[in-house]
This record gives C-alpha cells, structure tokens and sequence, in this order.
C-alpha cells in the first residue's frame, strides 16, 4: 500500500467532519461512505459518533448494511467510536426493537449505559497500548461494554468513581471501538492507531 | 468569559484531575450537538408519535404539548409542556428527548434539567416570559438550543452558552422562505467575516452587537464554533434537502411530520433526503406517494404579531 491510505468515514449521520479532521491530521486520505460502490475504493473505515438506531434504519433502507458486514468479515480494518463502537459489536443490550448492527467484534456493548445527557462527563481514560498518559475522555450519552469474547481485547477501563472498571475501549485485530469520543478533542493518539492499524493491515 | 476561555478552563480542570469525572462542560454539551449532526429532530406531542419519530429513524425527539401550526391556530400563552407529558415521552423512546421553554423562562428550564431532557430549546414558539434577558445558559449542566434569524443572533446566544444553534425560520407554517432566508443570512454573514482584516472585525463585532472573541472565532473557523441546525417551516423531503445544501447541518421538523397525511411515511422520507442531500435521485425517489403535506400558510398572510421570528433579539 502506498504511504498515504485512504480512509472512509460512514456519512450516514453523526460527527463524520471531526472523524474527517482527525485522520486527517494523523496522516490518511478520508473520503465519506454512503454507498456499497464507495466502500470499495477504502482501505479502512471509521464508523462515527450519532444515533446508532438512525445509522442502522439509514444503512438498511440504502442496502449498505449487508456490504459492510462482508467487507468487515473479509477483514477490512474499522474503528468506531460512541454509536461507532455500538454499530461494531456482535451483540448489543437496549437497542431498540429489531435493532441490528455490522458486527465483528465479538463483544456485549449496553446502549447509553452511562445515562442521559445529563450524566456526560469527561474522565481520565487510560487506553493499553498508547504512550503519552490518560487520554481526556469525552462520554455523551455512551455506551460500555458488559463483555468482551476470547477474540476480543479490553484496552481501557474507566478509572474511578462509580463507573470504575467499566470497559471503554477494545480491540480485536484490526476492529477498534471507543465508548468515548477522541475526535471531539484534538488528541489524535487514537487516530494514528488506526491509521497504523490500516497500514499494517495491507 | 468567552467561550474559548470557559472551554479551555474545563479543559485544564480536567488534565489536572484526570481520575475525576466532570458533568457539563462545553465539550460534552458542544459534542452531544455534534452527534446530532446530518439528522432530523421531530416535534411530538404523545408517546405514541415519539415511537414513530424514532421508528423513522429521528435523532432525537421534541416534547411538546402542541406543535407550532396547533399554537398559531389556539392562540393563548403557549408554555413549558406538563412533566407528566414529558416524563411519558421519555419513557416511551430510548432516543434522546428535548423540550422547549420559554424565553428568558429560567425555571421552566430548571424543570426540565430536573426531567432529565438532554437538550433544552429556549424557544420563541412558546411565549417569552422576559422581553429583556434570555436564560443564563452556563449555569445549566443540560445544554441548550436557540433560534437565531442572522449571525449577531447566534452569536449573542452563544455568548450566553448556547451550545447548538437553527435557523428560527416561521414555525407552524409548513413555508420555507423564512427558513431559507435565516439560513442564507447566517450564511453570508460568516462569509462576510472571512473577508475583513484585524481592524474591520472590532467593527463588525460592534455592528453584528456580539463579543469581539466569538466574531474573530467565527472569522477564522469559516463557520459558526457550534453546530447549525434548521428550523422553521420545513414540511418535505426537498425542504430538508435544500437547507442542508444551504448550509444547515441537520434538521428539526415541526408541525410538517404529524400535520401531514401519511406521518410515518413522510418521516422516513425526510430522514433520508436529509443524509441524501445532494442526491436528487433519492430526493425524487422518497418523495413520491407521501400523501397530503401540512397546508401552510402564506407569510403574506400573518400580521407582524403572528410572527414568532421577531420574539428574541
């Protein structure tokens, strides 16, 4: 692969431009997703912060559900953060009726397990793997993870307080999700990962 | 303070105290609009049609005990919805749920955070409660969306800690030309900035009457420092699509969803255009067969007192 890979962001709804800016700045191509024809020409894709039940009803209705399945089986590198991580587990908790997902890592993520917009906070999160100290979390309305499969690897936990040991960041070969949302910071650590990710990947 | 400053002074509280937990910040209020972003927010009046906004694919609910066209047609001092009524949307949708108090109404507002709304509209629908101040926005851990017909508007909100802006547009009308043109004018007026140097944008902050720090923010970014939602009369899959092309970046719908024949359908239909913006094929494709859309009214036809873009300043 050349130097430079190029990244998609699935445009379907969420915070796709901070996604954009982030990978950006940590050195890839970024194109958006919509459509089964655009998923062909990336090298990996990034599954944005938003409504998981909007990205789901959206990604059915125009067919590019089933298309991302087979791409993230066939192992296409993929990060998802907040509604990204929810779209990437094999199994969710308090979805909504029906409510499906890509899948891949083989994990039990709780939908909006933090509480409501009331109760979203920034936290120290420390993420294995990734030098430079704590990362400045930020959680909205976001979800954890109850449980991870053999496969899978928990990489973050909250540190404290009453949500200590809470799973917030996994990964399972070249699938990565974050219950937080780095791109809404301008620390691109998490970024760059998985840019590398996709660039070992090939 | 200005924003930047509050931002950053959260910033530091936190890299300082990085095993604390901290609710409320401009980030986490600013992000939570982020996540909004390219989707439809629904006014609803029941449970029942906040199942189907969220069934539809919304990204979030707006709990009201009458949408706007029920307002105009009522008349009367429309306020703060019945807790009970909010409590039931609440519990009805695992989508988030906004509610809308009156402006400068800060107890309304307290309710509401008390509620557990994720996001309260200080807005012009309901009638104002203070023909001088809008809410103290900052002393609420909920953020908080307002109206704006022009750049000063957002801006002067902003200042007082709005962390999502729309267009007002003229509610309850089912007619986009007020829409269309708050969002042109938010438009211009950013471009506008991008054009002066130094010495020009202490004047412009003076004409525009907003703080010097958020002009020259706006200046640089090229866009407002929050997210830019549309409102205000916007009934079809093709009034969605245009705002979004004008610049909106997601969409509240009023009265247009349950004013129309077929609410369901048509949800769905604005959903989509909304994410197909700049796709007229899909435009067309969703459009056909929605059924009766709300009637509308023409602006020609309200008196000046029937006009809620004036309320706010």
């Amino acid at each position: 692969m050349s130097a430079t890979p190029t990244i998609g962001v699935l445009a379907l709804q969420g915070d796709v431009r901070e996604h954009t800016h982030a990978l950006e700045r940590s050195g890839a191509r970024v194109v958006t997703v919509r459509r089964p024809t655009e998923l062909d020409t990336v090298d990996g894709l990034v599954v944005p912060g938003g409504e998981s039940t909007t990205m789901w009803k959206l990604a059915e209705a125009f067919e590019v559900l089933e298309p991302l399945r087979k791409h993230i089986a066939s192992g296409m590198p993929a990060y998802g953060s907040c509604a990204g991580m929810i779209m990437l587990a094999d199994r969710i908790e308090d979805g909504v009726q029906g409510q499906k997902t890509i899948g891949g890592i083989d994990m039990t993520v709780r939908r909006n397990a933090f509480g409501r917009q009331v109760d979203s906070f920034e936290a120290g999160v420390t993420v294995t793997g990734v030098d430079g100290g704590p990362f400045d979390a930020v959680f909205i309305r976001a979800p954890w993870v109850e449980s991870v499969g053999a496969g899978a690897h928990a990489l973050g936990h909250v540190a404290t307080g009453e949500r200590a040991g809470r799973i917030v960041a996994v990964r399972q070969g070249a699938l990565l999700a974050t219950s937080f949302h780095p791109e809404l910071t301008g620390d691109t650590r998490i970024h760059r990962l998985f840019v590398d990710m996709v660039k070992g990947h090939a | 303070m200005s924003t930047q400053n509050l931002e950053s002074a959260a910033v530091t509280n936190t890299v300082e105290n990085t095993t604390e937990s901290t609710v409320g910040t401009a980030r986490v209020k600013r992000g939570m609009a982020e996540q909004l972003k390219g989707g439809v927010i629904m006014d609803v009046v029941t449970p029942e049609q906040a199942k189907i906004a969220e069934d539809a694919g919304a990204v979030a609910v707006m709990a009201l005990e009458r949408v706007p066209a029920d307002i105009r047609k009522d008349g009367g001092v429309a306020r703060m919805s019945d807790p009970d009524m909010i409590d039931g949307i609440i519990s009805a949708v695992s989508i988030p749920v906004m509610a809308k108090a009156r402006i400068g109404h800060f107890v309304e507002a307290q309710v509401l955070q008390s509620l557990g709304v994720d996001y309260i509209d200080e807005s012009e629908v309901l009638t104002p409660a203070d023909e001088a101040h809008h809410i103290d926005k900052w002393a609420f851990t909920t953020p908080f969306v307002c109206g704006a017909t022009n750049l000063g508007e957002a801006l002067r909100r902003i200042a007082e800690g709005a962390t999502m802006i729309r267009s007002k547009g003229e509610a309850g009308t089912g007619n986009v030309v007020e829409a269309t043109r708050h969002m042109r004018q938010i438009r211009s007026d950013v471009k506008r900035l991008g054009t002066l140097d130094e010495a020009e944008l202490f004047i412009a902050a003076k004409e525009l009457r907003a703080p010097y720090d958020l002009v020259k923010e706006v200046a640089t970014l090229g866009k407002l420092p929050v997210v830019l939602f549309t409102a205000g009369g916007i009934a079809t899959p093709a009034d969605a699509a245009m705002m979004m092309q004008l610049g909106a970046e997601g969409v509240f719908v009023g009265s247009g969803i349950f004013k129309s024949g077929d609410p369901a359908k048509r949800a769905q239909a604005i959903v989509k255009a909304t994410t197909f913006h700049d796709d007229a094929e899909t435009i067309a494709k969703v459009s056909r067969g929605l059924g009766e859309a709300m009637v509308g009214i023409n602006l020609d036809d309200l008196s000046d007192n029937q006009r809620y873009a004036g309320r706010g300043w």
